[in-house]
């Protein structure tokens, strides 16, 4: 069969990335033919500042280089202008003659930057930013010349002027507003952003409107640019003149074609024009009325486009929100959203002055709706997040504006501003990645993505503490191409569209009870799945339908499918549980025994108040365990770690409840039971605490009068104490609220999330709600948790009976 | 059934076949014939078996569509045990830090880079045979 033909018009990045999605999705599907007026290959073009500011080079910023055309079967046209469409024959023709047929058509002509129609634009010198070609003539000016002008004070502009000053010249940036960046920036945060480049030698005039350009000759109407005149008549020297007042969708073609336009291409959200044979993505097109400049929203648009030009047709296009970050070196600066004020918005705002730090969020209904930071944009991307998901912050505000707690990660020598980080700085302390190997892949791979990031580099991908330094060095790098990722509604993983709550939802509505099931009711897009949804779905399956969903153990990580934990060199560790860090001599001296007759190298006591065989051969496990006849530990699994507890009043001359035996029976109340991730539990006897109940999931504390219930706390990646969910009396109360709580966390949670994640997502006031306000939820959850822990069996009992022996015998030939 | 026959479900390559480009991954030359491994049910499907050799462990695994690879028991990454790992489609993720495997070349998915030793592998009246 004949391959379609698709031809697009434009070699930029929206254009070359719906591509990229096309080829990803149906690879087979067109003949492809693009024209690209420029005689270079896809480029990045928001990383044409640090070229010009002497950071990066023109070969550092290709996306795809002609052998990549070439390696995907791509005709590709360059210094082609298309100079028109042909829709009655559908064929395009080009400037030099060239022509081609289509049976879909891709508008991906960009934008051209505005020229002010003053006298003098059409001098020599005059010049505007938007190319290589641009680029390379602002580099050779300032080879040449002394004084620059650029007309524009936004984002654009800005970084012109910093880039030029870098090249040794004089520059002074002309403004016609009241601040730079007046879309941006309210008026404190430009006004530091103006003071700090000065300091760093720009020169601005602001109020300014310029009246002509004057040259050398003809009077001072022809040659080569010499000055700048202004309305007020003063003047001043100039060589050459930037123009950076704005851009313009280059919709020509698409008019003189007879699509209909209006500031641009007008788009449909399958970003399919008025005629359906013609697609539009990038900086060309019109939106809902909306025109789009920076990348992350093209490349959302380019996304879409692909996936009905695939003919898949799901997937719409419906806006985005823009935040905004300029690419000076040394300037933090963040902003998003809409920051203008208004009778019904609120205002939280920061201010330092000689500190150099400004943080402004606007609200409306407990919603954040803009943010300006200056000096410390740590918690740009977090504010973004909550912006773009509409997140009520209610809960949060009392210290929204301290911004998202990274004081409790480790592993990056507790820094929390990737700008005051130098290259050899160490990022990632799993993986041990410096901030100058990430900003290196970024720009070297062309990454726009934290997963991205995280594949290239593996930094951020182990433990996650060093996310928001990754995602800094990312923002700073790419600028306004940085999309953080969006928390509300990612995908599962690669193989499906679909969100955790989705699969959660289908799961119960469908009755759903297998993961072929799920993967064929969902469409997954793999036949079965990879190492990251797998597991998910398999807990999903079985925390929804206990006792009916049948566990799949290939779907289950090695520790989970061998009830052991595996160790670098291949050998696994065995933690047998020990009720509340209670222990006895005849345990002790089987453990002893075992530790003799297996030979086992390492003991160890844990955090979790038990013991630690390391090294044990995976052959030995069934024996292991039947000689230890003790009960599984679960310490390799997503489910009930330990509960940990201090001597408390049997003992301790300051305990004032029997902690001991409150934890032992919640241990015995909830082993055996798996959740989204691992789930630790505590019990001090007192307020002081010795168990450390306040950064476990659940932790429970002795007073005088009662029992205090603490929830959602955390040690390790991310240290987070406990919040306060309520007091009780009794013991079997507490049995109750704690198996409560966790069974919603169960039901709702996603996978890998440890309850510090789900409390922050869903918020506490909720938890209350369902926990301690309904009473009659709050025991119909505990009962559903009852349901499912019945009957279930210990593991390691059934595996030393001889249960799934092939798991742990190896094969010889 | 021929010896030169490996039926339609036998993944690897024979002896021999391996593409040039990746020489370390390329099937062991040997001298000794086929050599009997279990049964194909003895494989968990997307799973995997160790059978111990005197080249090391070696990792024999199940996909889906009841293909059989096998492949040296040592992620090229820092040795972890491939055959304790996920398996899907014709890939195993290793257990140690999730690089995933090809299962038919042993090369690692990109942007990882490296490759495990294969091993040729066929099924016959639905027995597995190595040749090692």
């Amino acid at each position: 069969m004949q391959k379609m033909k698709l031809v697009m018009i434009g070699n930029g990045m929206a254009g070359v990335r719906t591509l990229e999605e096309l080829l990803k999705i149906a690879p087979d599907l067109y003949d492809i033919t693009v024209f690209g007026a420029e005689p270079h290959a896809n480029y990045n073009r928001i990383l044409l500042s640090p070229v010009l500011a002497g950071e990066m080079t023109l070969t550092d910023i290709m996306l795809n280089d002609v052998d990549w055309y070439a390696a995907n079967g791509i005709t590709l046209h360059l210094n082609s202008k298309i100079v028109r469409i042909d829709r009655h024959a559908k064929k395009v023709i080009a400037a030099n003659g060239v022509e081609a047929q289509y049976d879909r058509l891709l508008l991906a002509t960009g934008s051209n930057p505005l020229m002010l129609p003053i006298p003098g634009c059409g001098l020599n010198g005059v010049i505007t930013y938007r190319d290589i070609h641009d680029t390379n003539a602002m580099i050779e000016s300032a080879s040449q010349y002394q004084n620059a002008v650029v007309i524009g004070g936004g984002l654009l502009g800005l970084e012109a002027a910093n880039g030029l000053k870098l090249r040794g010249m004089q520059v002074t940036v002309v403004h016609l507003m009241e601040w730079l960046m007046e879309r941006q920036l309210d008026r404190t945060a430009a006004r530091m952003l103006q003071q700090s480049l000065e300091a760093k030698g720009l020169r601005f005039r602001l109020n300014t409107q310029t009246a002509e350009i004057v040259g050398d000759a003809d009077g001072g109407k022809a040659g080569r640019v010499t000055g700048v005149r202004f309305k007020d008549g003063s003047e001043i020297a100039a060589d050459i003149v930037v123009m950076a007042v704005g851009i313009r969708p280059n919709i020509e073609l698409a008019q003189s074609a007879g699509l209909f336009c209006n500031r641009g291409i007008v788009v449909s959200d399958t970003m399919q024009t008025y005629d359906p044979k013609i697609y539009a993505v990038g900086e060309c097109v019109a939106h809902r009325g909306i025109g789009y400049g920076l990348v992350a929203p093209l490349f959302e648009m380019a996304k879409v486009c692909a996936n009905h030009l695939a003919h898949f047709g799901i997937g719409r296009y419906v806006g985005s929100a823009i935040s905004t970050k300029l690419k000076v070196t040394g300037v933090d600066l963040f902003s998003a959203g809409d920051f203008s004020g208004g009778p019904d918005t609120e205002e939280i705002v920061l201010h330092d002055s000689a500190g150099g730090v400004y943080k402004r969020l606007v609200l409306r209904d407990d919603r954040v709706i803009g943010s300006v930071l200056y000096g410390d944009t740590v918690d740009g991307a977090w504010y973004f997040q909550l912006l773009r998901d509409r997140q009520s912050i209610s809960d949060i505000r009392d210290h929204l504006m301290f911004g998202q707690s990274h004081l409790g990660n480790s592993g990056h020598q507790g820094q929390n501003k990737a700008a005051a980080m130098s290259d050899e700085m160490e990022v990632c302390g799993c993986n041990g990645v410096c901030k100058g190997t990430i900003v290196k892949a970024i720009k070297g791979q062309g990454l726009f993505t934290l997963d991205d990031v995280r594949k290239y580099t593996k930094a951020s991908s182990s433990c996650g503490s060093c996310t928001g330094l990754v995602e800094q060095i990312l923002a700073s790098t790419v600028g306004g191409a940085y999309e953080p990722a969006a928390a509300r509604n990612k995908p599962v993983c690669g193989c499906t569209e679909h969100t955790h709550e989705e699969v959660r939802r289908v799961i119960r509505e469908q009755h759903l009870l297998s993961i072929p099931d799920v993967m064929q009711f969902m469409e997954w897009s793999t036949p079965n799945g990879c190492a990251t949804c797998r597991p998910a779905l398999n807990y999903y399956l079985l925390s929804t339908w206990p006792h009916e969903a049948l566990d799949d153990p290939q779907s289950r990580f090695i520790n989970e499918r061998a009830h052991a934990n595996i160790q670098k060199d291949g050998t696994y560790s065995v933690i047998p549980r020990m009720w509340g860090g209670t222990t006895n001599a005849s345990e002790l001296r089987r453990i002893a025994d075992v530790v003799d007759k297996y030979k086992i190298p390492t003991v160890k006591v844990t955090g979790g108040q038990r013991m630690d065989l390391l090294g044990v051969r995976k052959e030995d496990l069934p024996s292991v365990w039947r000689d230890l006849d003790m009960p599984s530990g679960h310490a390799y699994a997503k489910a009930l770690r330990t509960v940990k507890t201090c001597v408390g009043s049997e003992w301790c001359r300051f305990g004032v409840q029997d902690s001991t035996n409150m934890g032992i029976e919640l241990e015995k109340d909830l082993w055996r039971m798996y959740a989204p991730h691992k789930v630790k539990l505590a019990v001090s006897g007192c307020p002081r605490n010795c168990a450390e109940a306040t950064i476990k999931d659940v932790g429970v504390i002795g007073v005088d009068s009662g029992w205090e219930i603490y929830v959602a706390g955390n040690g390790g990646i991310k240290a987070e104490v406990a919040q306060f969910l309520c007091k009780l009396k009794t013991r079997e109360e507490v049995l109750e609220y704690a198996g409560a709580f966790l069974q919603l966390y169960r039901e709702e949670g996603r996978y890998l999330d440890r309850t510090v994640h789900y409390v922050a997502r869903v918020g506490l006031d909720y938890i209350k709600e369902r926990i301690v306000v309904h009473s009659a939820n709050r025991k119909a959850l505990y009962a559903r948790l009852r349901f499912a822990l019945q009957g279930e069996p210990d593991p390691w009992r059934e595996r030393a009976k001889g249960a799934a022996v092939r798991e742990f015998e190896p094969l010889h030939v | 059934m021929d010896m030169n026959d490996f039926g339609d479900r036998a993944g690897s390559v024979p002896n021999g076949a391996a593409s040039a480009d990746i020489a370390t991954c390329a099937p062991v030359a040997s001298p000794v014939p086929w050599r009997r491994v279990c049964d194909v049910d003895a494989i968990p499907r997307l799973g995997a078996r160790v059978v111990t050799s005197v080249h090391g462990n070696i990792a024999v695994f199940r996909t889906a569509a009841d293909e059989v690879f096998a492949l040296l028991d040592k992620c090229p990454h820092k040795g972890g045990p491939l055959s304790q790992g996920i398996v899907f489609g014709r890939k195993v993720a290793c257990p140690l830090h999730g690089w995933n495997i090809n299962l038919g070349e042993g090369t690692a998915v990109a942007p990882d880079a490296g490759c495990t030793r294969r091993f040729a592998v066929k099924i016959e009246n639905d027995a597995v045979f190595l040749l090692i």
